[in-house]
């Protein structure tokens, strides 16, 4: 499969998904573990990708996402943002609701 | 050949026109030789980030700096203000996080 539609296929297949360096349990980067911290306390569940074990992934989603640097946020499909972007929200109180609705739409879809 | 810090800084300089403007190298907290400039912090306050969403704000001075992050600029926190957003805020910008090892662990 080409990789720009596996990349459509992963974005689009979850409701939250967060491309990484390494993984929840072990992060290998800062910003990567950052913004795991924030989804736990937000109490979400989301998929997540460990670039570093999938380069052609890592080379390819800054041209997918227009975006030159991990961790990647999405959700419903769409880019959040990287850790600056997704602390910030956390911080204003944003970011909750938006996760929290993502969560109801796929419970919604899977029942 | 102008070092990293100085072609960031004038560049957003110039296409912005910051109120406040701050570009930290931030390389010697992460897992790379000394003197490296590979990662940085732009604090950035401007009044072209009225009414514009995080993310367009993120994409422009990524836009900006495409070159640099071509060239070797591997991470690149950017927390970019509005003027009264900037004033808001007594606390200056936050802190990066820890490095934990990237690829080379």
């Amino acid at each position: 499969m080409d990789v720009m539609e596996r990349i459509r296929q992963i974005i689009e297949g979850q409701p939250i998904v967060l491309f990484m360096k390494g993984t929840p349990q072990f992060p290998m980067c800062g910003f990567s573990g950052h913004v795991v911290q924030v989804l736990k306390a937000c109490g979400a569940e989301f998929a997540h990708v460990n670039v570093l074990e999938d380069q052609e992934i890592r080379a390819n989603l800054p041209r997918y996402a227009n975006w030159p640097t991990f961790p990647q946020l999405y959700v419903n499909g769409e880019l959040i943002g990287g850790c600056d972007i997704v602390v910030e929200l956390y911080q204003r109180g944003e970011l909750q609701p938006l996760l929290d609705a993502a969560g109801k739409k796929a419970e919604a879809a899977s029942s | 050949m102008m070092d990293f810090k100085s072609r960031i800084e004038e560049k957003l300089a110039t296409a912005l026109a910051p109120a406040h403007l701050e570009v930290i190298n931030e390389s010697h907290r992460h897992n790379v030789p000394p003197d490296a400039e590979t990662h940085f912090k732009v604090i950035i306050v401007s009044t072209q980030f009225d009414e514009l969403p995080l993310l367009a704000r993120h994409r422009k001075v990524n836009e900006l700096l495409a070159s640099e992050l071509a060239e070797g600029v591997h991470a690149l926190a950017i927390h970019a203000y509005s003027v009264s957003e900037w004033e808001a805020r007594n606390t200056g910008a936050p802190q990066s996080p820890p490095c934990l090892g990237g690829e080379k662990r």
